[in-house]
């Protein structure tokens, strides 16, 4: 920080304000409650007893409205696609989507012959971390969810973006 | 539906909703709270199992019955196996059943747990959930240790199973049971004996038998309206005759024959009798190998066969016709759960929205079997 | 009551309503599909036979040219007997009587059957499709279903052998 560095006590942080809104929206993303298919049990299974999502910040929510995170977790059918993207552009900005399981990203096991299934979720809304898997170790959700931690930790909301 | 008389109104419950235990969509009329009609949508999952069975052979149809019933996906293996082993004719080395059963009824405890945490959520207690899914992740270290997956195992194939058990499988799995018995007490104590549990659930979504049996309802459903019907006991597959059991049967515990604790209590001792059938299939399992040699792509005479067996939701059926090549001419899931949802409409007219929840919880669906 | 006895029961009682079929299993009859109603209502009704459990409904496709079937699987609870019965149906234009109101779970059975393959229940009461969204082109499990390009302005992408992904 400069000339600022070091000019105060011991326990007064120096930081840009950017930097402080790109930590505190990091460290508590609350996740939408979205359980499609079987990608939702282990889902739960990760904010349940063993693995315990709210350690990083993360708690459950069951409205849109109020969510920051939405975890697409399971198949997607053609059903239910046009669902998916009322609840994205339900959520309040800024809003983060994470593809859990190979259904979400691609169409998984379902892709050849499944003529109901949505190949890949972001044929309707932006992904921002793909986790594969047929489900996901509740580990290998708990490393996407830091991952998306880590890339919202980069963000700079306050910086004016030059298109 | 027609008409929204006066003081009606449509309430849209779903598909994305927490309580509807996935994408279910609930169309429900109602009179202020009290609900007059309800209509199911179904399909916000349907992931056409069916279409794919008919493109795949006869072994690759196995993994997908694994994700119609994610729940208790051994058993949906199970089901398939022991339907295609009918209709070729085969018998299996005895070992090979008794893995079967071991790991059967170790999913039923798995998914029972689950089905009572959530219906402890859905009614509004929140601590039963987190205690159940404890012991639930020891189960599924079990099936982690012996096939390598936690959720989707693909683990039982025709005419044997993927992988033999671990040397040490039987005493981690005593010793498991030793642990688990005490704390089904302790579930008792969190919800069977809660005041405000009994009350939301006693009396409430009563479920007469004769109705049960029309609509198809089958599983611990059906015997909480006391009809003691168990595809384990009354048409005994693999080798479930040899083994001592009782088949719990709803008695009106609390309230009425039939009504939403009755389902759960007979959940609740389901589990005891499981734990029952697992130390006897741990004590007398032989040894031997675990594959029946088959050609690698099996190919079954011609003709069909339909076979049922009791998953933790109910007689699950597969229908299988073959043509003689090594892809299944069709394959059809009967499930449990696409039939107790049926009766959800005749059930919960009469009662308030807030137990309708209640009766779909006591219900136990799974979505992806459900729409398939 | 073992199977050929529940067959010869149907035809003492309604004489020429089975139709001779070679490639059937014994557990299976077919019935003729103009008498299906009744034959349905005595199989339930039946003291001897009361079948109250309607197991499984499937619907198969047999073929381009062959007709298409609905496979009733019955049960009963009592007698702790079953029978499988076989209905065809013309391919151009499915039709056959609605057992919804006997067991009530044909309801969704058939409304699935119906959403699969375009076997129209007469007499159903709300004769929906009841899977995929009731704008779905075609008949899924029909042999020569063909799937949709796109749905709503989604595209479904499709694998061809020589060029792989479009």
């Amino acid at each position: 920080m400069g000339v600022l560095e070091n000019k105060f006590q011991d326990n007064v942080i120096v930081a840009s304000l950017d930097k402080l809104l790109g930590w505190a929206r990091s460290t508590s993303p609350w996740y939408f409650q979205f359980g499609l298919a079987c990608c939702a049990i282990e889902m739960m299974a990760s904010a349940a007893s063993r693995h315990d999502l709210e350690r990083i910040g993360m708690m459950p929510r069951s409205s849109p409205r109020q969510a920051d995170v939405m975890i697409v977790a399971g198949t997607v059918t053609m059903k239910m696609a046009l669902r998916v993207k009322k609840l994205y552009e339900q959520m309040a900005d800024p809003k983060y989507v994470i593809s859990m399981g190979s259904c979400a990203t691609s169409g998984g096991p379902y892709w050849q012959h499944g003529y109901h299934v949505l190949k890949g979720v972001d044929l309707v809304v932006p992904v921002d971390v793909y986790v594969p898997g047929c489900p996901p170790r509740p580990e290998a959700l708990i490393e996407g969810l830091l991952k998306l931690q880590e890339k919202i930790q980069t963000e700079r909301p306050l910086t004016r973006k030059i298109a | 539906m027609g008409v929204v008389k006066g003081d009606q109104m449509i309430l849209n419950i779903g598909p994305q909703h927490p309580s509807t235990h996935g994408v279910l969509r609930l169309e429900v009329m109602t009179d202020g709270e009290i609900v007059s009609e309800i209509r199911p949508h179904l399909g916000y999952l349907h992931r056409c199992f069916e279409k794919h069975s008919e493109n795949v052979t006869y072994e690759q149809v196995i993994p997908f019955t694994d994700r119609c019933d994610y729940l208790a996906a051994m058993n949906s293996n199970f089901g398939y196996v022991v339907a295609m082993e009918e209709l070729m004719e085969i018998k299996v080395p005895e070992r090979v059943d008794y893995i079967r059963v071991i790991m059967g009824e170790l999913n039923r405890i798995a998914s029972h747990l689950l089905a009572l945490g959530v219906y402890g959520l859905d009614i509004g207690a929140f601590t039963p959930f987190l205690y159940m899914l404890r012991d639930r992740e020891r189960i599924l270290d079990m099936f982690e240790y012996t096939c390598g997956a936690r959720l989707l195992y693909n683990y039982m194939w025709v005419g044997g199973v993927s992988h033999d058990l671990p040397k040490d499988f039987q005493k981690i799995c005593i010793g498991f049971l030793d642990y688990f018995e005490p704390q089904i007490e302790e579930y008792n104590n969190l919800l069977t004996y809660n005041k405000i549990f009994v009350e939301r659930t006693a009396d409430v979504g009563v479920i007469p038998a004769d109705v049960a049996v029309s609509y198809g309802v089958t599983g611990p459903n059906l015997r909480g309206s006391g009809v003691k019907w168990d595809v384990r006991k009354d048409e005994p597959y693999s080798i479930y005759d040899r083994f001592d059991f009782e088949v719990p049967l709803g008695d009106g515990h609390f309230g009425t024959l039939g009504d939403c604790f009755d389902r759960y209590w007979v959940r609740m001792l389901e589990i005891k009798e499981s734990v029952k059938i697992l130390r006897q299939a741990l004590k007398d399992i032989p040894g031997g190998d675990v594959h029946q040699m088959l050609p690698k792509k099996i190919r079954p005479p011609k003709g069909s066969v339909y076979r049922r067996t009791e998953s933790p939701r109910g007689d699950l059926g597969y229908y299988i016709m073959s043509d003689g090549t090594p892809t299944p001419y069709r394959v059809k899931m009967r499930s449990p759960a696409f039939t107790a949802l049926s009766v959800l409409d005749e059930v919960s007219r009469g009662w308030m929205i807030s137990d309708v929840i209640a009766i779909l919880g006591s219900l136990d669906i799974v979505l992806g079997e459900i729409d398939r | 009551m073992t199977s050929a006895e529940i067959k010869a029961a149907i035809e003492s009682q309604h004489p020429g309503t089975i139709v001779e079929r070679e490639d059937l299993a014994d557990h299976q009859v077919e019935l003729k599909r103009d008498q299906w109603l009744e034959m349905a209502t005595f199989l339930k009704n039946d003291p001897n036979l009361s079948f109250d459990q309607l197991e499984c409904l499937t619907g198969v496709d047999t073929g381009e040219e062959g007709p298409l079937e609905t496979r009733y699987n019955l049960h009963s609870m009592e007698h702790r007997h079953k029978i499988e019965v076989v209905i065809s149906h013309d391919r151009e234009n499915p039709k056959v009587a609605s057992i919804e109101q006997l067991w009530r779970i044909g309801d969704w059975f058939e409304r699935e059957t119906y959403d699969m393959y375009g076997i129209v229940y007469e007499g159903h009461r709300d004769m929906r499709r009841i899977l995929c969204p009731d704008d779905w082109e075609g008949w899924p499990l029909r042999k020569d279903y063909e799937g949709q390009e796109s749905y709503h302005g989604i595209v479904v992408p499709k694998m061809k052998e020589e060029d792989g992904w479009e």
